[in-house]
Formats: C-alpha cells, structure tokens, sequence
C-alpha cells in the first residue's frame, strides 16, 4: 500500500531518482518468489552442488573436502565413460538428423501443400507425448519376438535382424530412433516459422537469376537462417544433455550399462547407492557440458551486439 | 498428383489471393508442379505414416488378446476386438505387490497437474508483469538468473532441493512436487509473460495509473483480462509438461503420490509375471491421452506454446 502511494508521487517510471527501499514495494512484494527461486533455487543450488562435488559425501552431504578425488573416481569409472560415450553418439546423430529431417519437413511444407494443418498435427503429435510414453511404443515396436524383426522375417526375409534393444553395439541407436520420431515434430516448427520469416523477394529475386531451388535453399535460404538455426541447435542440445526418461522407459540402460547416460548415472548414485559424492560430481559435469554449449552462444547472440530476428 | 489435382491446385490458388501473396514463391505454378507435387506429396506421406505407425500399432495391440498377439504380428488389425486389457490397465494392473492399476496414478496427476498449473502460472504471471510494468532495480538480475537456470540441467539442482523441501517438511509430498513444478516452470512462463505484457500498449497502463489503481488493481482488472490468449498458451504448456513430467515424481514424491508416468513405467517394466502386451499398451495410450487431448483440442495454440517455450530470450 505504502508502494503504490509512494509511486504515484513518482511521476515518470524507471526515472533515474535515487532508489529507495519502499519504491515499487508492492512489486518487489509480488517478485519475493521468483527472487528466492532465481538465487536459493538456481544460483545457490548450483553452487552447493559444485561445492559439494569435491567432498567425499557418502549417505549424506558432509564437509570433507577431497579435492578433485569423486572426479578421478568419475573418469575411470566404466559405467560413466560408457553413459559419456552414448550421450556423444546420440547427441551428434540426434542433432544431424533431427535437423536435417526438420529442415526437409519444413521445406517440403512450405511448398504450399495443401492439408498443411494435418501434416503439421501428425509431425507435431509425438511431442506432445511424454518420454515414458515414447520409449514404451518404440520398446514394443522394438521387441524381437514380436515387433518390426519378426514382421519383416514373417514377409519372407527370415535372416533380417533388427534387433536395437538387446544388442549392446547398437542400443544407444535403438533410444536414437525413439527420439527421433518424438522431436522432429518441433524441430520442423521452428523451422517453418523460420521459413515462414524469409522474405518473398529473395525468392523471386533467385528466380529471376534462374537459380535452381536447391541452390537457394542451399546458399541464401540456410545462411538467412542462421539465429533460427543456432536457436534450434541451442534447444536440441540442452534437451540432449537432459535425456533421462527416455532411456528409463526404454532399456532401463540395459542391455548391462550399454545405453547408460550421464543423467541416469546422477540420479543413480544420488537416489540409489547413497553416493552423493558421484553424483555431485556427475551433475556438475553435466553443467559444465551444458556451459560450452551454452556460453559460445549467449556470447555470439547476445554479447557480439547483433540482434537476433 | 495427377494432373487435375494439379489444375485444382491453381483454381484454389487463384481463388485465395491472399495466401498467394504470404507465401514464399512467386509465380509460374504452371512448371514442374506435377513431378515436382509428387515428390512433395509422396515424401510428406511416407513420413506421415512413419510418425503414425506407433500410434497405430498402440491402439491395435490394447485391442487384442494375448494369444493373438502371440500369433500374429503387430501391424495387423485385432480379429477380435476386446476391451479387457484397457480395463485391467486402469483398475488391475499391477506394480509390485499393489494392484489397482493405473487409476491411482491418473488421480495423482491429476492432483498434481492442477495445483502446479494454476500457482505457476499465478506467479509467473505477476512476475512478468512486475518485471514488463514495474521494473524494480535489480529486477533484471533476477531475471537473468532465472532465464540462465533454465538451462541448468535438473540433476544439478534435485539435491538442493531435496534438501529444502525436507527442511519446511514437505519432502514427498504432492505440495512439495508443486513447488518444484513451480520452481522449473517459472524460467519459460515469466519470459513468456513478460514479453507478452511489455507487448500491450503502455497509454493502457498509464491511464489505469492517473485513475489511482494500483500494481495488483492494474494487474487484476486490466493486464489478466487483456491477456487471456497467453494464459491460455501458459496453461497448455505447463499441463502437458507436467502430465508428462518423470524425473521430479520419482524424486520429489513417495511412491503413493507417484504421477502417472511414474506409475506407467513401473507397470509396463516391472520384472515380475507375464509380460502382458496389451495392458501395457491399453497404460501407454492411457498415459499419453490428456496431453494428447490437450494437443488435438488446442491446435495452433500448441505450436505457439512451444514455440514460445523453446524460443528463448
């Protein structure tokens, strides 16, 4: 109450008057949740896991610091360099294709088709379905008695072997096309926003000069839409480190640890064998991977002072 | 396409000036347009049916007996359609030694779902409006911060977490997954707010400001009526994220508040019995339903969700 009389004697907002407490109280009020969320939850939560990724916490968080010990123990752990290994192949495949699939799809819808709403609803539905979900059809359309394999064998091909989930070489590809067919759908959003935002004379400009469509796509389109690009890449990527879910309801990480990932490592030693000291260093490993994903792009889009469109 | 698809193709272009003009190719459809609509049409089919099989092999396999799907293969239709595994899945199916189904599951998201949607989006919403309207110093740095976690991934903060919601004693409990859900939504929904209430015109403010009302009058009477299209886009966003949430549940609650997907997935990987292909399936298509629903009923406000909720900054 006191705020908002204060305020109104304060004629132009965001003037540069000296600041006092009570100015805005009511918004100040109204922001303590997204305050203690930003600097208990995010900023305070990182940091304590980071402390505490270098003390020797067992059962429960405790003081003693150990130096770098849980990460040495991290690195010649099996089962993390395995969970490391996959996150590498599934996130360089997951990105190459869900960009170059979104990028044909939205292309191809762009081509003023008609039924575009329906195509759009049919790529898009997938996402709408959780991960659990995702991984328990592809699981089912996956399984080698009944699934894919045994249909194909049944048409006659009786030595084709598709057998993604039980096979420890190929697993993490198994989980690969589950994702594919959930993320693709928005994937081609965006990049049909991004089309959508190419202005038309390039087209007719690219026509006239007889360029063949490929090409424009190929060398005007795809440079035009570089932020949509990188903003794309930055979502796909910071969801791959994530990935978690799919994998529980896929394989559980099995066969053995063939399709373990780093979430799951964390969660494991966390919640599972009591080791919170791996699981503190594991997450803040995790962080780290997210950083250099992260920091080249927030300096490139918003440090470099060029605008985004 | 044959060729009159091709010739209908131009008459509805011709017709509709409009949606000529707002799309990216000019003229000259005459060209090509047959090879060129085959290639198009045939693509686009073929990747339609590809995002659709699993959908259809659900729904098929949850409409057959277990000897049938023994026998025949997946992409077949049932010969016999029966209801039952649908009926196990949500009143029978087990977990362990529990044996109520899905249901249980279903009604804890469902408490779950709507708490976390409503409070979240009350928050954030005054959040953003805070921070579009009555920019506080320092507002901005907690802005930032909010916007940089959203990137974070989870597993760095659980434990944090854990901790707090243990030491104000709501730890596993359906208040304490609330508030996570409160937490890890309010990055994406107070962007999406801010820019949308930094969006309406400032006179509209300033009035209501000469008039006497004050930050919550502005807030209730003129900013929330004004801006219902973007509560809407908040609330489909924040249901299906959090009806298909599975990391926070197996966290943050005890296995009788376990949501939904929790559930789904200790029934359909559970090690022990028969595995039963059809409840599982009848669980899987159950699980997915509400966002599914939320989907195909909300449309064009879906895509702009999620493309407000994945475009961000």
């Amino acid at each position: 109450m006191t705020g908002q009389a204060t305020d109104r004697t304060t004629v132009p907002r965001r003037s540069g008057r000296p600041n006092r407490l009570t100015r805005n109280l009511s918004a100040k009020i109204a922001s303590i949740p997204m305050m203690l969320t930003a600097v208990v939850i995010f900023l305070g939560g990182t940091l304590w896991t980071v402390l505490y990724s270098f003390t020797s916490s067992k059962l429960l968080p405790r003081l003693r610091f150990v130096g770098l010990d849980q990460y040495e123990r991290l690195w010649a752990a099996p089962r993390w360099l395995v969970s490391i290994e996959n996150l590498a192949i599934y996130g360089i495949f997951s990105l190459i294709f869900s960009m170059v699939i979104g990028f044909v799809l939205a292309a191809l819808m762009d081509q003023k088709i008609r039924f575009e709403n329906t195509f759009r609803t049919v790529f898009l539905y997938p996402f709408a379905l959780s991960f659990i979900v995702t991984g328990l059809v592809w699981q089912w359309l996956l399984n080698p008695e009944h699934g894919i394999q045994s249909v194909v064998r049944a048409m006659g091909w009786a030595g084709f072997s598709f057998d993604p989930l039980y096979d420890s070489g190929i697993v993490i590809y198994g989980i690969l096309i589950a994702a594919l067919w959930q993320g693709t759908g928005l994937v081609m959003c965006l990049m049909l926003a991004g089309l959508r935002g190419i202005d038309e004379d390039i087209w007719k400009a690219a026509r006239v000069d007889g360029i063949p469509m490929w090409k424009t796509y190929l060398f005007v389109v795809i440079p035009m839409m570089r932020p949509v690009f990188v903003t794309t890449l930055v979502i796909i990527a910071s969801g791959i480190v994530r990935v978690y879910d799919l994998v529980v309801a896929q394989t559980s990480g099995g066969p053995g640890i063939a399709s373990e990932v780093p979430a799951k490592y964390v969660y494991d030693y966390m919640f599972q064998a009591q080791n919170l000291g791996q699981g503190f260093a594991a997450s803040t490993m995790m962080l780290i991977t997210v950083a250099i994903i992260i920091v080249p792009w927030a300096y490139l889009e918003f440090g470099g002072g060029r605008k985004r469109v | 396409m044959s060729d009159r698809g091709h010739l209908k193709k131009t008459a509805h272009l011709a017709e509709v000036p409009a949606s000529w003009e707002s799309g990216p190719r000019g003229a000259r459809p005459r060209r090509l347009l047959s090879t060129r609509t085959i290639v198009v049409y045939g693509t686009l089919f073929v990747a339609a049916a590809y995002y659709l099989l699993p959908l259809y092999v659900m729904i098929v396999t949850s409409l057959k007996g277990m000897p049938e799907i023994r026998l025949g293969n997946i992409f077949s239709p049932p010969l016999e359609i029966t209801f039952e595994p649908w009926v196990k899945a949500w009143s029978s199916a087990c977990t362990g030694l529990n044996c109520d189904g899905l249901s249980r599951g279903f009604w804890n998201s469902v408490m779950i779902t709507v708490p976390s949607t409503a409070i979240s989006i009350a928050i954030a919403s005054i959040n953003g409006y805070a921070l579009s309207n009555w920019r506080f110093k320092g507002a901005d740095i907690f802005f930032t911060i909010l916007i940089v976690g959203a990137f974070i991934p989870y597993q760095v903060m659980l434990y944090p977490i854990v901790i707090v919601l243990r030491e104000i004693g709501l730890y596993g409990s359906l208040s304490g997954l609330v508030i996570v859900h409160t937490i890890f939504g309010m990055p994406i929904l107070t962007l999406l707010f801010r820019n949308y209430f930094a969006g309406l015109p400032e006179e509209l403010f300033k009035a209501a400001r000469v008039d006497g009302a004050g930050f919550w009058g502005i807030y209730l009477k003129i900013m929330v009526p004004m801006s219902l299209p973007i509560f809407v886009v908040a609330m489909i966003l924040q249901v299906t994220g959090i009806w298909n949430d599975f990391l926070f549940g197996v966290v943050f609650t005890r296995p009788e508040y376990y949501p939904m997907t929790v559930q789904l997935n200790n029934i359909v990987n559970s090690v022990q019995g028969v595995k039963e292909y059809n409840v599982n399936m009848a669980a899987t298509i159950l699980t997915g339903a509400v966002p599914l629903l939320v989907y195909f009923v909300s449309g064009r406000l879906f895509v702009r969700g999620i493309a407000a909720g994945a475009v961000k900054g």
